[in-house]
């Protein structure tokens, strides 16, 4: 490879406003290359197959909002007038196994890391596009057998298929949606996979570990977990289908079966899990927060390693799920103790962001918004977590709406912001357009006021003993369930503007150019959107990540005005040429005016393509 | 960050022992930078899947640790009633069948075709010899009663008139026959799911077998041959756990029924 053309590039400063003509060359990027629905159906580009996962998320996202909203309006009263109980129940299980395993176990990794992790690491693409494929597949037809299960037959047992209600008191449909499970499970574990052998092997020179990205390093943390906790999820709920099928005693206490064991096997994926939905969060949030802070993200090696020892303790803590279900009071005790463990990596993340704000120049567009509004919601899901490991709290709160408050904060409140907030981050990188930001700013504060006022309030339901899973409730509850449920509106209005602003971006929005919000980062060095094989030229990574410096940045400021006043100047004074040429007493070549001709159309061309 | 040097560290190794034919550079996908990276990658790839594996078979042993921790007895009862004697013959033929993997692999490494053929036919043979062996198995299993959920009927004396020995051996011990049925679904799904193993990895191998005829393992690009390797090995590890957990619970009663 020529050295010195890589040096260049490495030397080369991203340009990052909207300078001339290199804009209206036509270039080939993903978008424009191939359109028919086969050049996206049998992609192997990991950044058409994160669109794909995208699209389908969304849908899944507004399906389980959907069971939601049924939810929340049935709850409007205390004796279930909206609907059945029976439906109440179909429609908490079709919420929580949508959101769950179709939406936020996906939702960052398969999206953000699927686009963005190649783009980091400066590869071409993830290390097995086949698989990446094959994931997106498994999880639509999942999806799809779930759905069916789901709508057709309905299934009452929540989101945990907790045994025995799961086989001797449900009906079949129960299995078929365990095999929709079990599908999108291989799908998350292929996606795990994938990411792990990519960040492993597929580097770009120069690119060590401690210059890795968090994100790069939280999503591994997050592809580690996928990979160890999601086979025994399937291997307990083959055991539920087997049981179910054949009718034999496996976890069914009435024919010698343990249904704790159950409990043990399903928590032990399932507490893991949670943190597969926030640590992609954590990861999206310390790309931010350093970009809109302008500075260096406050002790590196401490929050890289933060991701890993929640992985890792994230293993030993399911029984936390267990505390009243009759396990011996001796693991309770552990798994108490290991569940506070969790909270010292998750606050060294939460003061090591704050450390990055202070001091920073912060600039509050919209992702920064999103990022502060996670910051506030992990803060109160993640210290209400701690009162839920406090034993002799738990036994007072366990199976009331004060656990549902607690990890809505974590799983909706801090996930969904992060991943809204990543989504207008990437948004410009993606398709190269910009939004709306005024709509932004204003959907990110309606996301974080609808979402206090749905949730907080039940936290105060849930100490004063309001039950969860329940379609009919004490009347005295009323009121503060009618405050959940006006603040779910708004929390819903929230979610559905960046629907639009978004879409409406992709025709009308201003173009991007590669690095609006001069960030460092290997994806911002290539353009937007980015080519099929993501770099003209292979990076070479020379520092860490995170090299912000404001005074740079007001260099940078100075540089793009002048650039600006320049070009304005040549264009005035091409102009008066222009008019010269006209008049016909040009002393020059004469070609000026077919030049122009030529680039003009040319412009339209590229406009055309677009 | 900053202390970071900013020397240029280039950690990937270059390509040690690239194909040395030039009909090796045209299996590079595209998203690679040289052989060594895609070897690299997929022998990563492999080891990490056979992890989701191992964890998935964790999952059940685990439950089949909890349920023999809690009927000791009739854990003890249920393996007397599967065939010893099959299971450690197919133990044998499973062994070998990783030999000759594992020569077939060899073989690939050293270009000799003949011998890749033959060894990838052996191992074709073996696995099959075991998934036979084990039909065998089951279907005697299947016509004494044994098979929870399809055909239980073991201890109906009604069905069974000569098992009112064993049924009284049953009372006497303390032990319900739901808790040897739950040895039982243990068992079948065990060595069910093996099976499939089995099936899926003999798959693979008719596949490399009709590949290797065409001599397409044998221009250095053997990798395809080693990581199905890995997997068979895999299959044969789990297989060595599973047989002394199911069939030798309390010793194996010499003497008895070896069919």
């Amino acid at each position: 490879m020529n050295t010195a053309a890589i040096e260049a590039e490495v030397n080369h400063v991203p340009q990052t406003a909207s300078i001339g003509e290199l804009e209206f060359e036509p270039r080939n990027h993903y978008l424009n290359n191939g359109y028919g629905w086969k050049s996206w159906l049998f992609t192997l580009d990991h950044k058409r197959i994160a669109i794909l996962y995208m699209v389908s998320i969304t849908v899944f996202f507004f399906l389980g909002g959907l069971a939601a909203l049924m939810i929340r309006l049935n709850l409007l009263t205390p004796y279930s007038h909206f609907i059945k109980p029976e439906t109440y129940n179909r429609m908490f299980t079709m919420h929580g196994v949508v959101m769950v395993f179709f939406f936020l176990v996906p939702a960052i990794p398969a999206t953000l890391g699927n686009f963005v992790l190649p783009l980091m690491l400066g590869a071409k693409d993830l290390a097995f596009p086949r698989l990446n494929l094959l994931s997106w597949y498994l999880y639509i037809i999942g999806g799809i057998i779930c759905l069916y299960a789901l709508t057709m037959g309905g299934v009452d047992t929540g989101w945990t298929f907790y045994e025995p209600y799961s086989s001797m008191f449900s009906n079949g449909y129960v299995v078929i949606a365990i095999v929709g499970v079990f599908l999108a499970g291989f799908s998350s574990i292929l996606t795990g996979l994938n990411f792990i052998i990519t960040t492993h092997k597929m580097r770009a020179p120069g690119l060590t570990w401690f210059r890795l990205p968090i994100f790069v390093w939280s999503m591994y943390a997050t592809s580690v977990i996928q990979v160890l906790g999601t086979p025994v999820l399937a291997i307990s709920l083959l055991l539920v289908a087997i049981e179910t099928l054949l009718k034999v005693g496996i976890f069914d206490p009435k024919m010698g079966g343990d249904p704790i064991l159950f409990q043990h096997l399903f928590w032990f994926y399932s507490h893991p899990a949670v943190y597969i939905m926030v640590l992609p969060g954590m990861a999206v949030i310390s790309e931010l927060v350093t970009c809109f802070a302008r500075k260096p993200i406050f002790g590196y090696r401490f929050v890289a390693f933060s991701s890993i020892a929640i992985a890792v303790i994230s293993f030993l803590v399911w029984g936390h799920h267990m505390f009243t279900s009759g396990q011996s009071a001796y693991a309770g005790l552990m798994f108490s103790f290991l569940s506070f463990a969790v909270g010292i990596p998750s606050a060294i993340k939460v003061f090591n962001w704050t450390a990055t704000l202070y001091k920073g120049s912060i600039r509050l567009d919209a992702p920064m918004l999103y990022t502060l509004g996670f910051l506030g919601l992990f803060l109160v899901g993640g210290l209400t977590g701690i009162y839920l490991a406090c034993i002799a709290v738990d036994v007072h709160v366990t199976d009331t709406y004060f656990v549902i408050a607690h990890f809505h904060y974590i799983m909706v409140g801090a996930s969904v912001s992060a991943f809204l907030g990543g989504i207008h981050f990437w948004w410009p990188k993606m398709t190269g357009k910009m939004y709306n930001e005024g709509a932004a700013r204003i959907a990110a504060m309606l996301l974080f006021i609808g979402f206090n006022l749905t949730f907080f309030p039940q936290f105060i339901l849930g100490y004063q003993g309001m039950p969860r899973r329940y379609a009919i409730y004490a009347p005295e509850f009323q009121t503060l369930n009618i405050l959940s449920t006006a603040g779910a509106t708004i929390l819903a209005l929230g979610y559905l503007l960046p629907f639009f602003y978004l879409l409406w971006s992709l025709k009308h929005g201003k173009s991007a150019g590669p690095n609006p919000w001069r960030a460092t980062g290997l994806e911002w060095q290539t353009t937007s959107p980015p080519p099929t094989f993501n770099f003209d030229v292979v990076p070479v990574v020379r520092i860490g990540p995170y090299a912000y410096n404001p005074a740079a940045d007001e260099l940078e400021d100075k540089r793009i005005e002048f650039e600006e006043a320049r070009q304005k100047y040549e264009d005035n004074r091409e102009q008066m040429n222009g008019a010269k040429d006209h008049n016909g007493n040009g002393n020059g070549n004469g070609h000026g005016a077919a030049d122009r001709q030529d680039s003009q159309a040319l412009h339209e061309e590229t406009e055309r393509d677009r | 960050m900053t202390a970071e040097s900013n020397t240029l560290t280039v950690d990937k190794v270059p390509a040690s022992d690239p194909p040395s034919d030039s009909s090796g550079q045209h299996l590079l996908h595209h998203h690679f930078d040289d052989m060594a990276q895609q070897r690299e990658c997929n022998t990563l790839m492999m080891w990490a899947f056979l992890v989701t594996e191992i964890m998935m078979f964790g999952g059940l042993f685990c439950a089949y640790a909890v349920y023999r921790w809690s009927y000791p007895h009739a854990f003890a009862i249920g393996s007397h009633h599967i065939k010893w004697f099959m299971g450690s013959l197919n133990t044998g033929v499973l062994l070998v069948s990783s030999l000759t993997m594992a020569m077939a692999v060899h073989s690939a490494a050293l270009r000799n075709k003949k011998r890749l053929v033959t060894y990838l036919a052996l191992t074709l043979v073996l696995g099959w010899a075991f998934i036979g062996i084990k039909g065998i198995e089951w279907t005697q299993d299947y016509h004494e009663g044994l098979m929870p959920g399809i055909a239980w009927n073991y201890y109906d004396t009604t069905v069974h008139p000569h098992h009112t020995e064993e049924v009284q051996k049953l009372a006497d011990a303390g032990v319900s026959p739901n808790a040897v049925k739950m040895f039982m679904v243990f068992y079948f799904f065990m060595t069910g799911l093996h099976g499939i193993h089995m099936i899926i990895g003999l798959t693979l191998v008719t596949i490399l077998l009709v590949m290797a005829s065409r001599g397409k393992f044998t221009n250095g690009n053997d990798q395809p041959v080693e990581i199905s390797g890995l997997y068979w090995h895999l299959i044969d590890i789990i297989w060595i756990f599973l047989f002394p957990l199911l069939y030798l619970v309390s010793g194996i009663k010499l003497g008895g029924p070896l069919w």
